[in-house]
């Protein structure tokens, strides 16, 4: 029996090959789609990036060459150099470490909490369901953007706070998942058996329907990522996610502001990685959403 | 996303309206009901904001150099000495009478500092949302019309950089382009330096104003000056508006009547038009409302790049200063104006729908 084969059964002997058969349908799926390769392509550089960024970028992050300032792109310096002569391209490069920490614990925080959320309110039901999801309903109707703004405000400026802040914005939508999907599944045999079974609440909800909504926790998180990613760098831009020296995107293009006019590339060039990166999220997400859920196709 | 066209969602929406007055009122009471219930879980979230998360607010507003009786007095004018619930309960009262508190940096009463750059903000998004509309669902229904075609992947790729450009990047890359290099547009802020403080304030709204008091020149100079930040808006609601309008057009290209009046012989114009375009304009409602809540959140951005003197500018302003007041003061407004609108295309939705009637 060749490899193939043994994935693509259609009656697995065991846990594992069952898994890691579903994870084989689902790659090849996703190859098939140009775009989400693409993604996936991007998503990959910017690990890589991120992993061997002393590698990878040509000089430091933070050191300084003040004769060397405000130098148009080259092939010694390819993004030009910013206002106190660092090379842009080699802080791009370790700018993707910081982006990359803060899309991991926002999607770390948040969807862990959205989900158990969700799913406590969907399995109880009743007015449990009700104070939980008008609590989140509340919070989906304001503005993210305003709130992380406001949070951000009252705990401080800084790259851990804005973290929090952007985390405490964005798990109500997977509340709203996590519920809908519980409710589908709740009254399912399987439950009822583990039920019977002598299985409490906490045992039913973490084993049984919390890895169920799973799938559409994670097109929901890629696709969101790419929104993370624009309120990280906004709140960067506006003095108030990640402080210099720190190379973090957001902050680099506010320095550039200033020089928007005359020295172009201090402001643009950090503006194309946040690009890259967001449409590869977009483009993976698209990806996932089309093979993991095909109900949804078309839609959106 | 919020939009269930089909009502695909697994349980029936709340206060689905029924037929009958009885229906139609309690659908109307439960309206007010619930925005009145988020409004208050706003102001729940701002005073949590406010005063539970700063490790001391008192310390905030004196500044720690400030000695113990200062201390003391400005804590006890501020109500810190009462329970929490009561501090709510008052704040909630100060909100309802339109007492926001006094902004630190400008001296004055926030909820008088929003009324004047409200208007700017307004302005601005009203415009952003009028290009989004007038040439967003052009294309969208022209992608859906042409599915597959070159101009179908540009409008998906337009549509998906919606979702990935930072709107700061945007204005900043079009200052650079259409202003300082090609001269087609003016710079930052709402009128050339020379104009500013010509125009009387009539409705705050410097394009109404000027036209009101017959300054056609004053009137061409801010249009030089909104055009960029109104276009950058608008090609991220332009963005939303078209993906939307193309995915509900295929909804019905791809339904049977569609091809009836095909095979009836019906001009391949009015199909799309009439037949397929008429049912989804009330989705589209929808669509537009929710994009211009997202404008005015937008907006926040797009001004501090623009010196663009708006609730967002104020907001950052405030933010940079640490001025809680005005801060919470905007968050406030701009939330409870995104909350209206929301509500308000939700209701339209319903009434114009005629299946939910």
């Amino acid at each position: 029996m060749s490899n193939r084969d043994w994935l693509l059964a259609d009656s697995p002997t065991s846990r594992l090959q069952a898994n890691v058969g579903r994870a084989y349908r689902v790659f090849t799926a996703l190859m098939r789609n140009p775009l989400s390769v693409l993604g996936g392509v991007i998503i990959l550089v910017l690990l890589l990036t991120a992993a061997f960024a002393p590698w990878i970028a040509p000089y430091s992050a933070v050191g300084q060459d003040l004769g060397n300032r405000l130098m148009p792109p080259s092939a010694a310096h390819w993004m030009g150099t910013d206002e106190l002569g660092r090379d842009i391209f080699s802080r791009v490069v370790w700018g993707s470490q910081i982006t990359l920490t803060i899309v991991l614990l926002v999607a770390l925080i948040s969807a862990p909490l959205g989900l158990l959320i969700g799913a406590i309110a969907g399995y109880f039901g009743g007015w449990v369901d009700r104070f939980l999801m008008g609590f989140t309903d509340i919070f989906l109707s304001l503005p993210k953007l305003i709130l992380a703004l406001a949070f951000v405000a009252a705990l401080g400026p800084g790259i851990n706070n804005a973290i929090i802040a952007i985390a405490i914005t964005s798990w109500p939508a997977y509340a709203r998942i996590a519920r809908a999907e519980t409710l589908t599944i709740r009254n399912a045999e399987y439950i009822q058996a583990v039920q019977l079974a002598g299985g409490g609440p906490v045992r039913l909800i973490v084993q049984h329907i919390l890895p169920l909504c799973t799938s559409s926790m994670i097109i929901r998180v890629t696709l969101d990522m790419a929104g993370v990613i624009l309120t990280a760098a906004g709140l960067g831009f506006l003095g108030l996610g990640a402080q210099p020296p720190l190379p973090e995107w957001g902050a680099m293009i506010s320095r550039g502001r200033t020089f928007i006019l005359d020295q172009w590339w201090v402001a643009t060039m950090p503006g194309f990685a946040i690009i890259i990166v967001s449409l590869g999220f977009c483009f993976l997400g698209d990806g996932l959403r089309d093979v993991l859920d095909p109900k949804s196709e078309g839609k959106n | 996303m919020a939009i269930d066209q089909q009502g695909a969602s697994p349980e029936p929406a709340p206060g689905y309206a029924g037929r009958g007055l009885v229906r139609g009122f309690s659908t109307a009471s439960g309206f007010v009901l619930t925005l009145f219930l988020t409004f208050l879980g706003l102001l729940a979230i701002t005073f949590f904001i406010g005063r539970v998360i700063p490790i001391d607010p008192v310390l905030a507003v004196v500044g720690d150099r400030a000695t113990q009786e200062q201390y003391d007095v400005a804590k006890i004018a501020m109500g810190l000495d009462q329970p929490l619930w009561m501090q709510f309960i008052s704040y909630v009262g100060n909100v309802f009478t339109g007492d926001l508190g006094m902004s630190v940096s400008t001296g004055r009463p926030v909820i008088e500092d929003l009324s004047r750059f409200f208007p700017a903000t307004f302005e601005m998004a009203t415009l952003g949302i009028l290009i989004g509309c007038a040439l967003g669902i052009p294309l969208g229904v022209t992608a859906a019309a042409r599915q597959g075609s070159w101009l179908d992947q540009v409008i998906r790729v337009v549509g998906l950089l919606g979702y990935s450009v930072p709107a700061f990047w945007l204005g900043l890359v079009g200052l650079a382009l259409f202003y300082a290099r090609l001269r087609w547009v003016g710079g930052p802020g709402r009128l050339d330096i020379f104009y500013d403080g010509l125009v009387e304030p009539v409705t705050g709204m410097i394009l109404i104003d000027s036209l009101i008091r017959g300054e056609i020149d004053i009137f061409w100079n801010a249009v030089s000056h909104i055009i960029l930040p109104a276009a950058v808006l608008g090609f991220f609601s332009l963005a939303y508006i078209a993906r939307m309008t193309r995915s509900f057009m295929l909804d019905q290209l791809s339904q049977e009547f569609v091809t009836t009046a095909r095979v009836k012989g019906v001009p391949e114009r009015v199909v799309i038009w009439r037949h397929a375009f008429n049912p989804i304009r009330v989705p589209l409602i929808t669509v537009i409302g929710l994009s211009y809540a997202g404008l005015l959140e937008g907006s926040v951005m797009i001004e501090t790049v623009f010196s663009w003197p708006g609730i967002g500018n104020y907001l950052t302003t405030a933010l940079l200063n640490a001025d809680m007041n005005a801060v919470l003061g905007a968050t406030l407004v701009i939330g409870a104006v995104f909350i209206v609108i929301n509500k308000i295309s939700d209701v339209l939705y319903r009434v114009l729908d005629p299946r939910a009637r």
